[in-house]
């Protein structure tokens, strides 16, 4: 063999040495039957497709934060208005970026526009259009793609601690990428997403907030009928559950009219835990300890409003409306007739904190575990069968050449599994289409050479030179149908992001290149090894 | 052993039959689908892009359908359609059924549907009153969790994963041995690590029913439509993007050949799928961009030939080019063709019933693949160069020679 040869070998050894190792040689070295299962399991990843689990991909809705700001800054420009005595009409939001204010009075006008422009950045002001002496306030532009953008990181992260939490197995939480509002959750192996979901969905805004007037009401229009048809100033009314509801006994729908400026929120919790009730046994409360700097707000307020009734209000919920029977330093219970399980989800909800705005299912798909082994089972079986099959009659009808191919197909698939295995990627069921793409190119390109190799020697040339224009010929032509292929792939991948597109795409661009490899280099050399064994008259086994 | 070699056959004369054999098969598909589409906007389509709610279930037995029909009908869901699976190749699943349901505009929440399925196979099948779980439903994470708080082996606090092991036996007798169904907790107890002990606390904190949901899919409306969207725009760059690089290897028209051909083969095969009535979903999307990277392969190595012999050949007239180009790759596109139609035929007639959409998609598309190659994208060519040049004018894929070279140096 010359030493070009012998060191092609080597680099192909190596090669098929670090593949092999990739696919069964990590984590641990396999030692026994049992660590190689394991580690098989551990290097191909399988989707959930495959698997079974669960897949939700659900939707964020950003304009809740989008409307919460406008909300607020609404707030802060009526307060800043009073306070700097500059009269206005009407304060209105036109729609979740605008906000309107009517009748500034053209004595104050000058210190109302230098208030906006200083305080209220966030906003552009423009005289409004139609209206005389009013404005007009637009919420700019990078402002609103930086609350999205924020607002969907915090989900993210807000879902990662929640999910986590719940102790499943390797759980996925990530943007989907198709949409900039979307996130997807995929949880392998649960086949049963119903209680994942709850703990998904919950809002975890909490808020502890006086109930004025220490009472509760029947229905809104009583709550407001008692005040003379009209709210309060800075009151909200909020439904929630009677609290003299005996155990059993389906509680009684009330409504509150509540502070609307909360003393404590979801954000001063620094620890949240089920216990068993005291009051009610067999039931489950959620109790819950404050940060020391909110403990400092709490342990006044508290002090300043005994006798009167504190209400604990989740997701806009009223859960308990306590009396403060005496100064509470930096802990409160939530009673709501929960059951363990409730109470363990509520405890992780508040400890992972509130989600800044509400979540709505796209789309959910469950593989049971038998079905996703059965696709597998049966997709394997077709597949291996079908490729001896094209195996055996590549060597039937190429002889030792078919071996050849033979040797760099399976060689196509190692490198291909390790590539996938070394890349973490997910074989999913469009991957396997890409797999089955990659074997027909596969042995496509051997029968092209091969074709070609044939011709070569019927127009009467000696195996050497036949070999060798058999493979520069075929050479032009593979690269050709694999680089448009490839082209292709690459498009899939960019622009079918977050559909099993993708999967599709990657399993064909890994082996496709795997492919030229095979099926070029390492054939070449394995033909250039024969004709180096025999002599110059021999007949090539074609 | 060789089959062809020596062919001479005039293709590029049998353009027309070629021509209006697909003008055929196209008009047909497409009458159909348009037959169909009109009685039901969504008809072609699977759940992924129309959005609903499928929910397989396995049953002990044969699954009784008509009793599930009147369930459903009783519940006030006639729009649901009931598909029962056959399947040679897989006995148990004889058993399964796959129960569709509409999307409906007053669904409050994405899974009210599925809810309602199960609500009803719940009612008609007697789930247990007593309220407790359904052990052919449940996950193997809950089942160790649950056996580790009930501790039925007494380990206390020694249990380790010894609960978490049991667990997924049990799943896995369940699911592998007995089909997803299992129907009486004796059946449980040949299974490694299960004592009297837990057989009784399986079946004190269980209920059987006679049906296990092995599958759920629920997409709602407007994901239905993104996909949609995503899927045939990311196929249309990919598209673009062959195209591009086949006009600079080649010629413009060479890489348009190829894509009206691929299109071809697209829609011919879309047709077929109205014709047997299978559903587009999105691992049809995989089977259908596969045939068109086969195709797309497969008529380049046509025109890689061609390109060479307009070199060798410089005085040939460019139709007799292509008919020897195509004759002398003919027993490479019979072999490449005739292999991956086996193999696309085995996965359709083995792979299941999961995969079967896709493999009729494959085998479909590769005899329609092969087929344009010499029958729709070579005669283009054809008819382009008689009439904008021909041989010995300006416009011959020869331009591409000098990219040879590097090549021709590596020998």
């Amino acid at each position: 063999m010359n030493p070009q040869l012998k060191w092609k070998f080597v680099f192909i050894g190596a090669v098929l040495l670090v593949c092999i190792y990739g696919v069964i040689g990590l984590p641990a070295f396999p030692t026994s039957p049992a660590i190689l299962k394991d580690n098989l399991a551990d290097r191909i990843k399988l989707g959930l497709d495959l698997k079974g689990g669960s897949h939700l991909v659900l939707q964020v809705q950003v304009e809740e934060a989008i409307r919460q700001h406008c909300d607020q800054t609404v707030d802060q420009i009526k307060k800043q208005l009073h306070e700097k005595n500059i009269g206005t009409g009407e304060i209105r939001e036109v729609d979740d970026t605008h906000i309107e204010v009517l009748d500034v009075e053209p004595a104050t006008s000058g210190s109302f526009r230098d208030l906006v422009s200083n305080q209220f950045t966030d906003w552009a002001m423009a005289p409004d259009p139609g209206k005389i002496n009013g404005y007009l306030l637009t919420m700019k532009p990078s402002v609103v793609s930086d609350l999205r953008k924020s607002a969907m990181d915090q989900s993210l992260e807000v879902l990662t601690r929640r999910i986590n939490a719940l102790g499943l197995t390797e759980p996925t939480i990530a943007f989907t990428g198709r949409s900039d509002d979307e996130i997807l959750i995929q949880l392998p192996g649960e086949g049963d997403p119903t209680r994942a979901k709850s703990v998904i969905q919950a809002g975890g805004q909490l808020q502890l907030t006086l109930v004025v007037g220490d009472q509760t009401y029947p229905s809104e229009i009583a709550a407001l009928a008692a005040n003379g048809g009209v709210l309060p100033a800075g009151t909200i009314i909020v439904p929630g559950r009677a609290d003299n509801t005996a155990a059993g006994q389906q509680a009684q729908q009330v409504y509150y009219i509540l502070s609307r400026a909360p003393i404590v929120t979801g954000q001063d919790l620094v620890g949240a835990n089920p216990q068993p009730s005291t009051n009610n046994p067999g039931q489950y409360e959620v109790n819950f300890h404050l940060s020391t700097s909110a403990a400092a707000r709490f342990g006044p307020f508290t002090e300043a409003n005994v006798s009167h009734r504190m209400a604990i209000v989740l997701d806009n919920k009223v859960y308990t409306a306590p009396v403060i029977n005496s100064r509470i330093e930096d802990s409160g219970v939530i009673e709501g007739q929960f059951s363990q399980d409730s109470a363990q989800d509520l405890a992780l909800v508040l400890r992972a904190g509130a989600l800044p705005a509400s979540i709505k299912y796209l789309e959910e798909r469950t593989v049971g575990p038998s079905l996703g082994a059965d696709s597998i089972r049966q997709g394997v079986r077709a597949s291996i069968g079908s490729m001896i099959v094209v195996m055996i009659f590549l060597v039937f009808y190429y002889r030792l050449s078919g071996v050849n191919a033979v040797v760099a197909l399976v060689l196509n698939l190692v490198i291909l599994v390790a590539f996938m295995a070394y890349a973490g990627a997910v074989l999913t069921l469009p991957g396997i289409a890409g797999v089955i793409l990659t074997i027909g190119m596969g042995v496509d390109s051997n029968v092209l050479v091969f074709e070609r190799i044939r011709e070569e020697l019927r127009n009467g040339k000696l195996p050497a030179p036949a070999v060798e224009t058999g493979f520069s010929r075929a050479f032009l032509t593979i690269i050709d149908t694999h680089v448009t292929t490839i082209v292709s792939a690459v498009f899939l991948f960019l622009f079918g992001s977050g559909t099993p597109v993708q999967g599709f795409a990657i399993t064909l661009v890994i082996g496709l290149l795997a492919n030229v490899f095979t099926s070029i280099y390492v054939s070449r050399a394995i033909f250039d090894y024969h004709l180096s064994r025999m002599g110059r008259q021999a007949q090539l086994s074609i | 052993m060789e089959f062809f070699h020596g062919v001479n056959v005039d293709w590029m004369g049998k353009a027309k039959y070629f021509v209006s054999l697909s003008v055929i098969l196209l008009a047909v598909g497409w009458v159909s689908i348009y037959l169909r589409v009109s009685k039901n906007p969504g008809v072609m389509y699977g759940i992924d892009f129309r959005g609903g709610t499928l929910v397989y279930v396995r049953f002990a037995g044969k699954p009784p359908i008509e009793q599930i029909r009147a369930g459903l009908q009783q519940a006030g869901l006639p729009n649901s359609s009931i598909q029962g699976i056959s399947d040679t190749q897989n006995l148990g699943s004889q058993n399964d059924v796959v129960i569709g349901l509409e999307q409906s505009q007053g669904d409050e929440s994405l899974d009210a549907g599925k809810q309602k399925i199960l609500d009803v196979l719940h009612k008609t099948f007697g789930a247990d009153s007593s309220g407790k779980p359904d052990f052919n439903s449940i996950s193997s994470s809950a089942l160790a969790a649950d056996l580790t708080q009930k501790d039925p082996l007494s380990l206390g606090t020694n249990a380790g994963d010894r609960y978490t092991q049991l667990a997924t036996q049990l799943t896995d007798a369940r699911d592998k041995d007995h089909e997803g169904v299992v129907t009486s907790f004796d059946q449980l107890k040949g299974v490694a690590g299960v004592t009297p002990a837990v057989l009784a606390s399986l079946s004190n904190n269980y209920s059987l029913s006679t049906f296990a949901i092995r599958d759920a899919e629920i997409v709602g409306p407007k994901v239905g439509a993104q996909l949609r969207r995503q899927a045939f725009f990311a196929t249309l760059y990919a598209l673009a993007g062959m195209l591009v690089y086949i006009a600079f290897r080649f010629e413009w028209v060479y890489g348009a050949a190829a894509v009206i051909a691929v299109f071809h083969d697209v829609l011919i095969t879309l047709g077929f799928f109205s014709l047997f009535h299978y559903e587009i979903s999105l691992t049809v999307i995989a089977a259908l961009l596969t045939l068109v990277g086969y195709s797309m392969n497969d008529t380049i190595v046509i025109f890689d030939r061609v390109r060479e012999n307009l070199r060798l050949m410089r005085r040939e007239p460019f139709k007799d080019i292509v008919n020897k180009s195509i004759n002398q790759t003919l027993s490479r596109t019979i072999l490449t063709s005739g292999l991956t139609f086996l193999t696309v035929l085995v996965l359709f007639l083995m792979g299941g019933e999961v995969l079967r959409a896709f493999s009729f998609a494959m085998v479909v598309g590769v005899v329609v693949g092969t087929y344009s190659s010499f029958g729709i994208a070579a005669p283009i060519v054809v008819l382009w160069n008689k009439y904008h040049g021909g041989q010995g004018s300006t416009v011959r894929a020869g331009s591409a020679a000098p990219k040879r070279a590097p090549v021709a140096a590596r020998s």
